[in-house]
Protein backbone atom coordinates (compact mmCIF):
# COMPACT_ATOMS: atom_id res chain seq x y z
CA UNK A 1 0.00 0.00 0.00
CA UNK A 2 1.21 3.68 -0.75
CA UNK A 3 0.17 6.67 -0.24
CA UNK A 4 0.34 9.55 -3.39
CA UNK A 5 2.55 12.48 -2.65
CA UNK A 6 0.23 15.87 -2.91
CA UNK A 7 1.27 18.39 -5.02
CA UNK A 8 2.93 20.97 -3.59
CA UNK A 9 0.55 24.15 -2.65
CA UNK A 10 0.34 25.84 -5.54
CA UNK A 11 1.58 29.84 -4.81
CA UNK A 12 -1.20 32.06 -6.09
CA UNK A 13 -0.51 35.41 -5.57
CA UNK A 14 -1.67 36.91 -8.57
CA UNK A 15 -5.18 36.16 -10.85
CA UNK A 16 -2.89 35.15 -13.80
CA UNK A 17 -1.82 32.45 -10.86
CA UNK A 18 -4.96 30.52 -11.19
CA UNK A 19 -6.13 27.92 -13.86
CA UNK A 20 -7.32 29.68 -17.16
CA UNK A 21 -11.52 27.49 -16.73
CA UNK A 22 -11.72 25.01 -14.91
CA UNK A 23 -9.69 22.32 -16.04
CA UNK A 24 -6.68 21.22 -14.46
CA UNK A 25 -4.22 18.27 -13.51
CA UNK A 26 -5.73 16.17 -10.63
CA UNK A 27 -4.20 17.73 -7.47
CA UNK A 28 -4.27 21.27 -7.58
CA UNK A 29 -5.98 23.08 -4.91
CA UNK A 30 -7.38 20.01 -3.72
CA UNK A 31 -7.10 18.42 -0.11
CA UNK A 32 -7.42 14.84 1.05
CA UNK A 33 -10.71 13.52 1.20
CA UNK A 34 -11.22 9.62 2.00
CA UNK A 35 -13.01 10.50 5.42
CA UNK A 36 -15.61 8.24 4.96
CA UNK A 37 -14.43 5.44 3.39
CA UNK A 38 -15.56 1.72 5.01
CA UNK A 39 -14.11 -0.85 3.01
CA UNK A 40 -10.68 -0.40 0.86
CA UNK A 41 -10.03 -1.59 -2.30
CA UNK A 42 -6.50 -3.94 -2.08
CA UNK A 43 -5.18 -5.02 -5.77
CA UNK A 44 -3.33 -8.47 -5.68
CA UNK A 45 -0.41 -7.44 -8.41
CA UNK A 46 -0.25 -10.62 -9.25
CA UNK A 47 -3.74 -11.63 -10.32
CA UNK A 48 -4.06 -8.21 -12.07
CA UNK A 49 -4.18 -8.45 -15.78
CA UNK A 50 -3.42 -4.90 -16.64
CA UNK A 51 -5.96 -3.87 -18.22
CA UNK A 52 -6.88 -0.44 -17.09
CA UNK A 53 -10.67 -1.57 -16.27
CA UNK A 54 -10.34 0.10 -12.53
CA UNK A 55 -8.07 3.05 -14.23
CA UNK A 56 -10.70 3.83 -16.27
CA UNK A 57 -13.91 3.51 -14.63
CA UNK A 58 -12.80 4.72 -10.91
CA UNK A 59 -15.17 7.91 -10.55
CA UNK A 60 -12.63 9.82 -8.60
CA UNK A 61 -9.14 9.17 -10.76
CA UNK A 62 -8.22 7.36 -7.19
CA UNK A 63 -6.36 4.72 -8.92
CA UNK A 64 -2.99 5.56 -10.59
CA UNK A 65 -0.73 4.04 -12.88
CA UNK A 66 2.83 3.54 -11.56
CA UNK A 67 5.93 3.83 -14.34
CA UNK A 68 6.54 -0.11 -14.47
CA UNK A 69 2.73 -0.46 -15.59
CA UNK A 70 0.95 -1.85 -12.34
CA UNK A 71 -2.26 0.19 -10.81
CA UNK A 72 -2.22 1.34 -7.26
CA UNK A 73 -5.25 3.01 -5.19
CA UNK A 74 -4.70 6.40 -3.96
CA UNK A 75 -6.11 6.00 -0.77
CA UNK A 76 -5.98 9.97 -0.04
CA UNK A 77 -9.01 10.20 -2.55
CA UNK A 78 -10.70 6.81 -2.81
CA UNK A 79 -14.07 6.78 -1.02
CA UNK A 80 -14.04 2.79 -0.79
CA UNK A 81 -17.41 3.15 -3.78
CA UNK A 82 -16.23 -0.85 -4.79
CA UNK A 83 -16.47 -0.01 -8.55
CA UNK A 84 -13.27 -1.22 -9.04
CA UNK A 85 -13.69 -4.44 -7.42
CA UNK A 86 -17.13 -5.12 -9.29
CA UNK A 87 -15.69 -4.41 -12.51
CA UNK A 88 -12.48 -6.45 -12.04
CA UNK A 89 -12.95 -9.37 -14.67
CA UNK A 90 -9.44 -11.49 -13.13
CA UNK A 91 -10.97 -10.48 -9.35
CA UNK A 92 -7.49 -8.85 -8.54
CA UNK A 93 -9.27 -6.80 -6.49
CA UNK A 94 -10.62 -7.14 -2.67
CA UNK A 95 -12.60 -5.10 -0.88
CA UNK A 96 -10.88 -4.88 2.81
CA UNK A 97 -12.79 -3.71 5.72
CA UNK A 98 -11.23 -0.51 7.60
CA UNK A 99 -8.96 -1.54 10.40
CA UNK A 100 -8.90 -5.40 8.93
CA UNK A 101 -5.55 -6.42 7.87
CA UNK B 1 -17.22 33.96 -54.79
CA UNK B 2 -19.31 36.27 -52.88
CA UNK B 3 -23.51 36.11 -53.98
CA UNK B 4 -26.39 38.05 -52.71
CA UNK B 5 -29.28 35.92 -51.50
CA UNK B 6 -33.29 36.60 -50.28
CA UNK B 7 -32.85 35.34 -46.93
CA UNK B 8 -34.56 34.98 -43.07
CA UNK B 9 -32.73 35.99 -39.82
CA UNK B 10 -32.86 32.40 -39.28
CA UNK B 11 -31.15 31.45 -42.67
CA UNK B 12 -28.77 34.36 -42.73
CA UNK B 13 -27.67 32.62 -39.70
CA UNK B 14 -27.00 29.08 -40.62
CA UNK B 15 -24.92 30.99 -43.67
CA UNK B 16 -22.60 32.69 -41.17
CA UNK B 17 -21.96 29.53 -39.30
CA UNK B 18 -21.66 27.40 -42.78
CA UNK B 19 -18.90 29.82 -43.16
CA UNK B 20 -17.29 29.79 -39.78
CA UNK B 21 -16.78 26.09 -40.12
CA UNK B 22 -17.76 24.52 -36.64
CA UNK B 23 -16.87 21.05 -36.36
CA UNK B 24 -19.72 20.16 -33.92
CA UNK B 25 -23.18 21.23 -33.85
CA UNK B 26 -25.68 19.73 -30.77
CA UNK B 27 -29.08 21.45 -31.78
CA UNK B 28 -32.38 21.08 -31.11
CA UNK B 29 -35.00 22.45 -33.11
CA UNK B 30 -37.83 25.48 -31.10
CA UNK B 31 -40.03 28.04 -32.72
CA UNK B 32 -38.57 30.55 -34.13
CA UNK B 33 -35.06 29.09 -34.32
CA UNK B 34 -36.50 26.02 -36.07
CA UNK B 35 -35.78 26.77 -39.64
CA UNK B 36 -31.76 27.91 -38.94
CA UNK B 37 -31.39 24.41 -37.55
CA UNK B 38 -32.83 22.94 -40.62
CA UNK B 39 -30.94 24.88 -42.98
CA UNK B 40 -28.08 23.80 -41.15
CA UNK B 41 -29.00 20.28 -40.92
CA UNK B 42 -29.66 20.50 -45.19
CA UNK B 43 -25.86 21.86 -45.72
CA UNK B 44 -24.48 19.06 -43.23
CA UNK B 45 -27.09 16.28 -45.33
CA UNK B 46 -26.07 18.29 -48.40
CA UNK B 47 -21.70 17.96 -48.23
CA UNK B 48 -21.87 21.50 -47.69
CA UNK B 49 -20.36 21.80 -44.59
CA UNK B 50 -18.38 19.33 -43.20
CA UNK B 51 -19.26 18.94 -39.36
CA UNK B 52 -20.71 16.14 -36.87
CA UNK B 53 -24.22 17.06 -36.71
CA UNK B 54 -25.60 15.54 -33.52
CA UNK B 55 -29.58 15.19 -32.95
CA UNK B 56 -29.87 15.29 -29.30
CA UNK B 57 -32.95 14.99 -27.02
CA UNK B 58 -32.90 18.33 -25.67
CA UNK B 59 -31.53 21.61 -25.53
CA UNK B 60 -29.60 20.44 -21.45
CA UNK B 61 -27.76 17.38 -24.30
CA UNK B 62 -27.31 20.46 -27.15
CA UNK B 63 -25.31 22.41 -24.56
CA UNK B 64 -23.84 19.63 -23.11
CA UNK B 65 -22.26 17.91 -26.40
CA UNK B 66 -20.98 21.30 -27.20
CA UNK B 67 -19.06 21.51 -24.06
CA UNK B 68 -17.55 18.38 -24.70
CA UNK B 69 -16.53 19.30 -28.23
CA UNK B 70 -15.55 22.73 -27.44
CA UNK B 71 -13.42 21.04 -23.88
CA UNK B 72 -11.25 19.25 -26.50
CA UNK B 73 -10.93 22.69 -29.18
CA UNK B 74 -13.50 21.68 -31.42
CA UNK B 75 -15.69 24.89 -33.22
CA UNK B 76 -18.60 24.04 -31.64
CA UNK B 77 -22.01 26.03 -32.39
CA UNK B 78 -25.96 25.54 -30.67
CA UNK B 79 -29.04 27.78 -31.47
CA UNK B 80 -32.04 27.54 -29.32
CA UNK B 81 -34.95 29.66 -27.61
CA UNK B 82 -36.89 30.77 -24.78
CA UNK B 83 -37.83 27.55 -22.87
CA UNK B 84 -35.20 25.57 -24.72
CA UNK B 85 -32.36 28.40 -23.29
CA UNK B 86 -34.18 27.91 -19.89
CA UNK B 87 -33.44 24.55 -19.93
CA UNK B 88 -29.84 24.73 -20.87
CA UNK B 89 -29.24 27.35 -18.11
CA UNK B 90 -27.85 24.65 -15.68
CA UNK B 91 -25.17 24.23 -18.75
CA UNK B 92 -24.41 27.70 -19.39
CA UNK B 93 -22.45 28.44 -16.21
CA UNK B 94 -20.12 25.22 -16.89
CA UNK B 95 -19.83 26.81 -20.56
CA UNK B 96 -18.05 29.83 -19.87
CA UNK B 97 -16.50 29.17 -16.50
CA UNK B 98 -14.76 26.01 -18.42
CA UNK B 99 -13.77 29.24 -20.62
CA UNK B 100 -15.16 27.33 -23.45
CA UNK B 101 -15.90 29.35 -26.37
CA UNK B 102 -18.90 27.78 -28.07
CA UNK B 103 -21.19 30.20 -30.01
CA UNK B 104 -25.19 30.27 -29.94
CA UNK B 105 -27.34 31.71 -31.68
CA UNK B 106 -30.98 32.39 -29.50
CA UNK B 107 -34.07 33.65 -31.19
CA UNK B 108 -35.75 35.80 -28.36
CA UNK B 109 -38.95 34.60 -27.99
CA UNK B 110 -41.39 34.81 -24.73
CA UNK B 111 -41.10 32.92 -21.31
CA UNK B 112 -44.53 31.03 -20.44
CA UNK B 113 -46.63 31.22 -19.02
CA UNK B 114 -49.07 32.11 -20.39
CA UNK B 115 -47.80 30.37 -23.48
CA UNK B 116 -46.25 32.15 -26.36
CA UNK B 117 -44.16 31.51 -29.26
CA UNK B 118 -43.78 34.93 -30.14
CA UNK B 119 -40.75 37.45 -29.56
CA UNK B 120 -39.22 39.30 -27.02
CA UNK B 121 -36.10 40.02 -24.91
CA UNK B 122 -37.23 37.97 -21.61
CA UNK B 123 -35.32 34.75 -22.48
CA UNK B 124 -32.08 36.51 -23.08
CA UNK B 125 -32.27 38.89 -19.82
CA UNK B 126 -32.82 35.73 -17.82
CA UNK B 127 -29.70 34.68 -18.85
CA UNK B 128 -27.65 37.88 -18.52
CA UNK B 129 -25.69 36.46 -15.18
CA UNK B 130 -24.63 32.93 -17.16
CA UNK B 131 -20.90 34.48 -18.33
CA UNK B 132 -21.89 34.57 -21.91
CA UNK B 133 -21.10 37.49 -24.30
CA UNK B 134 -24.93 38.99 -25.37
CA UNK B 135 -24.61 40.28 -28.85
CA UNK B 136 -28.13 41.73 -30.29
CA UNK B 137 -28.35 41.52 -34.47
CA UNK B 138 -30.87 44.24 -35.71
CA UNK B 139 -31.37 42.54 -39.40
CA UNK B 140 -30.46 39.32 -41.20
CA UNK B 141 -26.74 40.93 -42.94
CA UNK B 142 -26.04 41.61 -39.21
CA UNK B 143 -26.85 38.18 -38.02
CA UNK B 144 -24.54 36.88 -40.53
CA UNK B 145 -21.56 38.99 -40.14
CA UNK B 146 -21.91 38.55 -36.17
CA UNK B 147 -21.95 34.72 -36.36
CA UNK B 148 -18.91 34.94 -38.12
CA UNK B 149 -17.33 37.44 -35.95
CA UNK B 150 -18.90 35.42 -33.01
CA UNK B 151 -16.73 33.00 -33.45
CA UNK B 152 -13.25 35.31 -33.43
CA UNK B 153 -14.70 37.14 -30.35
CA UNK B 154 -15.24 34.09 -28.47
CA UNK B 155 -12.18 32.28 -29.47
CA UNK B 156 -9.64 34.79 -28.96
CA UNK B 157 -6.92 33.55 -26.11
CA UNK B 158 -7.35 37.25 -23.89
CA UNK B 159 -11.37 36.74 -24.12
CA UNK B 160 -12.30 32.68 -24.10
CA UNK B 161 -15.56 33.19 -23.47
CA UNK B 162 -19.01 31.63 -24.85
CA UNK B 163 -20.83 33.80 -27.21
CA UNK B 164 -25.01 34.31 -27.68
CA UNK B 165 -25.99 36.00 -30.46
CA UNK B 166 -29.45 37.03 -30.66
CA UNK B 167 -32.34 37.33 -32.88
CA UNK B 168 -35.89 38.76 -32.45
CA UNK B 169 -37.95 36.02 -32.81
CA UNK B 170 -40.40 36.29 -35.86
CA UNK B 171 -39.60 39.76 -36.52
CA UNK B 172 -36.13 39.44 -37.08
CA UNK B 173 -35.87 35.52 -37.36
CA UNK B 174 -38.48 34.60 -39.91
CA UNK B 175 -38.36 38.91 -42.47
CA UNK B 176 -36.69 38.10 -45.39
CA UNK B 177 -33.98 40.66 -47.02
CA UNK B 178 -31.56 40.72 -49.28
CA UNK B 179 -28.28 39.46 -47.62
CA UNK B 180 -24.35 39.48 -48.74
CA UNK B 181 -23.00 36.28 -48.43
CA UNK B 182 -19.19 36.49 -48.58
CA UNK B 183 -16.90 34.17 -50.11
CA UNK B 184 -15.32 30.75 -48.16
CA UNK B 185 -12.34 31.84 -48.60
CA UNK B 186 -12.43 35.79 -47.17
CA UNK B 187 -14.31 33.92 -44.39
CA UNK B 188 -11.41 31.55 -43.94
CA UNK B 189 -8.88 34.47 -44.16
CA UNK B 190 -10.52 36.39 -41.22
CA UNK B 191 -11.42 33.71 -39.04
CA UNK B 192 -8.77 31.10 -39.10
CA UNK B 193 -8.54 27.28 -37.75
CA UNK B 194 -9.89 26.94 -34.15
CA UNK B 195 -7.14 26.38 -31.89
CA UNK B 196 -6.37 24.05 -28.94
CA UNK B 197 -5.69 26.09 -26.44
CA UNK B 198 -3.91 25.04 -23.04
CA UNK B 199 -6.97 24.62 -20.94
CA UNK B 200 -8.71 22.11 -23.03
CA UNK B 201 -8.10 18.69 -23.10
CA UNK B 202 -5.43 16.65 -25.49
CA UNK B 203 -4.40 13.08 -24.83
CA UNK B 204 -1.09 14.20 -23.90
CA UNK B 205 -1.91 16.16 -20.69
CA UNK B 206 -4.65 14.82 -18.85
CA UNK B 207 -6.58 16.97 -16.79
CA UNK B 208 -9.93 16.98 -14.81
CA UNK B 209 -12.98 18.32 -15.99
CA UNK B 210 -14.70 20.74 -13.70
CA UNK B 211 -12.54 20.92 -10.97
CA UNK B 212 -13.69 21.85 -7.18
CA UNK B 213 -12.26 25.17 -6.39
CA UNK B 214 -12.98 25.41 -2.41
CA UNK B 215 -14.05 28.52 -0.49
CA UNK B 216 -10.38 29.66 -0.68
CA UNK B 217 -10.48 29.67 -4.71
CA UNK B 218 -13.36 29.79 -5.77
CA UNK B 219 -14.02 33.58 -5.77
CA UNK B 220 -10.47 34.62 -7.64
CA UNK B 221 -11.71 31.60 -10.66
CA UNK B 222 -14.80 33.98 -10.97
CA UNK B 223 -13.26 37.52 -10.75
CA UNK B 224 -10.55 36.14 -13.36
CA UNK B 225 -13.57 35.14 -15.43
CA UNK B 226 -15.19 38.75 -14.74
CA UNK B 227 -12.05 40.65 -15.36
CA UNK B 228 -11.50 38.64 -18.55
CA UNK B 229 -14.69 39.02 -20.25
CA UNK B 230 -14.58 42.80 -19.82
CA UNK B 231 -11.73 42.81 -22.80
CA UNK B 232 -14.46 41.86 -25.04
CA UNK B 233 -15.95 45.56 -25.80
CA UNK B 234 -12.56 46.39 -27.10
CA UNK B 235 -12.24 43.26 -29.40
CA UNK B 236 -15.64 43.25 -30.90
CA UNK B 237 -14.49 47.18 -32.05
CA UNK B 238 -11.74 45.64 -32.88
CA UNK B 239 -12.88 42.85 -35.25
CA UNK B 240 -15.30 45.08 -36.43
CA UNK B 241 -12.93 47.10 -38.28
CA UNK B 242 -11.08 44.43 -39.61
CA UNK B 243 -14.12 43.10 -40.67
CA UNK B 244 -14.60 45.93 -42.62
CA UNK B 245 -11.73 46.35 -44.39
CA UNK B 246 -12.33 43.01 -45.87
CA UNK B 247 -15.93 42.93 -46.41
CA UNK B 248 -17.11 46.67 -46.57
CA UNK B 249 -19.40 46.54 -43.49
CA UNK B 250 -19.15 47.95 -40.56
CA UNK B 251 -21.97 47.90 -37.76
CA UNK B 252 -19.40 49.76 -35.09
CA UNK B 253 -18.50 48.54 -31.69
CA UNK B 254 -20.52 47.69 -28.23
CA UNK B 255 -23.13 50.28 -29.17
CA UNK B 256 -23.80 52.56 -31.90
CA UNK B 257 -24.78 55.92 -31.60
CA UNK B 258 -27.59 57.21 -34.75
CA UNK B 259 -27.61 61.14 -35.02
CA UNK B 260 -27.41 61.03 -30.86
CA UNK B 261 -24.45 63.50 -31.01
CA UNK B 262 -26.40 66.61 -31.50
CA UNK B 263 -29.84 65.05 -29.67
CA UNK B 264 -31.43 66.43 -26.82
CA UNK B 265 -33.55 63.29 -26.35
CA UNK B 266 -32.26 59.88 -26.64
CA UNK B 267 -33.63 56.35 -28.01
CA UNK B 268 -32.02 53.35 -26.47
CA UNK B 269 -32.54 49.86 -27.31
CA UNK B 270 -30.74 46.27 -28.53
CA UNK B 271 -32.27 44.04 -31.45
CA UNK B 272 -34.51 44.09 -34.47
CA UNK B 273 -36.34 47.43 -33.10
CA UNK B 274 -33.45 49.62 -33.53
CA UNK B 275 -34.43 48.85 -37.32
CA UNK B 276 -38.04 50.39 -36.33
CA UNK B 277 -36.08 53.62 -34.13
CA UNK B 278 -33.86 54.57 -36.59
CA UNK B 279 -36.27 54.84 -38.84
CA UNK B 280 -38.29 56.98 -36.65
CA UNK B 281 -35.09 59.19 -35.79
CA UNK B 282 -34.97 60.45 -39.37
CA UNK B 283 -38.80 61.13 -39.82
CA UNK B 284 -38.96 62.88 -36.47
CA UNK B 285 -35.43 65.17 -37.16
CA UNK B 286 -37.50 66.25 -40.46
CA UNK B 287 -40.54 67.29 -37.81
CA UNK B 288 -38.08 69.46 -36.07
CA UNK B 289 -37.63 67.10 -32.59
CA UNK B 290 -33.77 66.62 -31.54
CA UNK B 291 -34.38 62.86 -31.17
CA UNK B 292 -31.29 60.47 -31.82
CA UNK B 293 -30.77 56.72 -31.14
CA UNK B 294 -28.24 54.61 -28.41
CA UNK B 295 -28.09 50.91 -30.11
CA UNK B 296 -26.90 48.50 -27.76
CA UNK B 297 -24.82 45.65 -29.77
CA UNK B 298 -23.71 44.34 -26.55
CA UNK B 299 -25.09 43.82 -23.51
CA UNK B 300 -22.13 41.77 -21.93
CA UNK B 301 -19.92 42.97 -21.01
CA UNK B 302 -21.62 46.33 -20.83
CA UNK B 303 -20.62 48.88 -22.78
CA UNK B 304 -20.33 51.34 -19.56
CA UNK B 305 -18.03 53.76 -21.15
CA UNK B 306 -18.98 53.98 -24.18
CA UNK B 307 -22.83 54.57 -23.11
CA UNK B 308 -21.80 57.58 -20.48
CA UNK B 309 -20.34 59.22 -23.51
CA UNK B 310 -22.81 58.51 -26.16
CA UNK B 311 -25.49 59.95 -23.76
CA UNK B 312 -23.24 62.61 -22.26
CA UNK B 313 -24.38 65.47 -24.17
CA UNK B 314 -28.28 64.80 -24.00
CA UNK B 315 -31.43 66.09 -21.82
CA UNK B 316 -33.35 63.09 -21.47
CA UNK B 317 -32.71 58.74 -22.57
CA UNK B 318 -35.97 56.24 -23.20
CA UNK B 319 -35.01 52.93 -22.85
CA UNK B 320 -37.68 50.74 -25.11
CA UNK B 321 -36.87 46.94 -24.28
CA UNK B 322 -39.24 43.94 -24.88
CA UNK B 323 -38.70 42.91 -21.48
CA UNK B 324 -39.76 43.28 -17.59
CA UNK B 325 -37.58 42.00 -13.82
CA UNK B 326 -41.32 41.35 -11.92
CA UNK B 327 -41.03 43.70 -9.27
CA UNK B 328 -38.58 46.29 -10.23
CA UNK B 329 -37.99 47.55 -14.28
CA UNK B 330 -36.66 46.45 -17.64
CA UNK B 331 -33.24 44.96 -17.47
CA UNK B 332 -31.57 46.97 -19.70
CA UNK B 333 -32.87 50.12 -17.63
CA UNK B 334 -31.56 49.05 -14.54
CA UNK B 335 -28.02 47.74 -16.63
CA UNK B 336 -28.18 51.76 -18.55
CA UNK B 337 -28.74 54.01 -14.85
CA UNK B 338 -25.91 51.93 -13.44
CA UNK B 339 -23.74 52.75 -15.92
CA UNK B 340 -24.93 56.46 -16.22
CA UNK B 341 -24.43 56.63 -12.48
CA UNK B 342 -20.96 55.60 -12.28
CA UNK B 343 -19.77 57.73 -14.84
CA UNK B 344 -21.54 60.47 -13.53
CA UNK B 345 -23.64 61.60 -16.02
CA UNK B 346 -26.95 63.28 -14.82
CA UNK B 347 -29.61 63.38 -17.08
CA UNK B 348 -33.14 61.76 -16.85
CA UNK B 349 -34.30 58.68 -18.03
CA UNK B 350 -37.49 56.71 -18.65
CA UNK B 351 -38.33 53.22 -19.05
CA UNK B 352 -40.57 52.22 -21.78
CA UNK B 353 -41.88 48.34 -21.78
CA UNK B 354 -43.18 46.72 -24.77
CA UNK B 355 -43.17 44.24 -27.25
CA UNK B 356 -44.38 41.47 -24.76
CA UNK B 357 -45.18 38.00 -26.20
CA UNK B 358 -45.15 39.63 -29.91
CA UNK B 359 -46.87 42.75 -29.47
CA UNK B 360 -46.13 45.24 -31.96
CA UNK B 361 -44.49 48.27 -31.61
CA UNK B 362 -45.66 50.79 -33.73
CA UNK B 363 -44.37 54.19 -35.44
CA UNK B 364 -47.23 55.88 -33.56
CA UNK B 365 -45.68 53.93 -30.01
CA UNK B 366 -42.04 55.54 -30.97
CA UNK B 367 -44.02 59.04 -31.55
CA UNK B 368 -45.68 59.07 -28.01
CA UNK B 369 -42.19 57.64 -26.16
CA UNK B 370 -40.24 61.01 -27.90
CA UNK B 371 -43.31 62.93 -27.01
CA UNK B 372 -43.35 62.10 -22.99
CA UNK B 373 -39.57 62.42 -23.26
CA UNK B 374 -40.25 65.93 -24.68
CA UNK B 375 -42.47 66.86 -22.07
CA UNK B 376 -41.16 65.37 -18.86
CA UNK B 377 -41.25 66.99 -15.94
CA UNK B 378 -40.83 65.50 -11.92
CA UNK B 379 -43.88 64.30 -11.82
CA UNK B 380 -43.66 62.06 -15.29
CA UNK B 381 -43.39 58.25 -14.20
CA UNK B 382 -40.16 56.30 -14.71
CA UNK B 383 -41.89 53.23 -16.38
CA UNK B 384 -44.49 53.11 -19.34
CA UNK B 385 -46.05 50.37 -20.96
CA UNK B 386 -46.39 50.95 -24.59
CA UNK B 387 -49.36 49.61 -27.03
CA UNK B 388 -51.60 48.58 -23.64
CA UNK B 389 -54.84 47.13 -24.63
CA UNK B 390 -56.15 48.84 -21.63
CA UNK B 391 -54.07 51.11 -18.85
CA UNK B 392 -51.71 49.58 -16.98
Amino acid sequence: MRNFEMSPVPKLDRLEDFPLGSSFPSFYITEKNAGWRVFRPVIDPDTCVRCHRCYLLCPDGAIHKTPEGAFEVDYDFCKGCGICAHECKPKAITMKKEGSQ
Amino acid sequence: MSSHAFLNGNEAVAWGVRLSRPQVIAAYPITPQTKAVEKIAQFVQDGELACEYLHVESEHSAMSCSIGASSVGARAFTATSSQGLLYMGECLPYASGARLPIVMMNANRALATPWNIYGDQMDVMFMLNSGWIQLFAENAQEALDLMVQAFRLGEDENVLAPVMVNLDGFVLTHTYEKVHIPSQEDVDAFLPAPRVHPHMMNQEHPMSMSISAGNQHNQEFKIREHLEMLGAEKLLEEIDKEYALRFGRSWGGALESYRGEDAEILLLSAGSICGTLRFMVDALREQGHSVGLVKLRMVRPFPTEALAKACAGARVLGVLEKDLSFGYEGTLFTNVNSALHQKNVALRSFNFIGGLGGRDITRQNVEEMVSILEKADAETPAIHYLNGRCPA
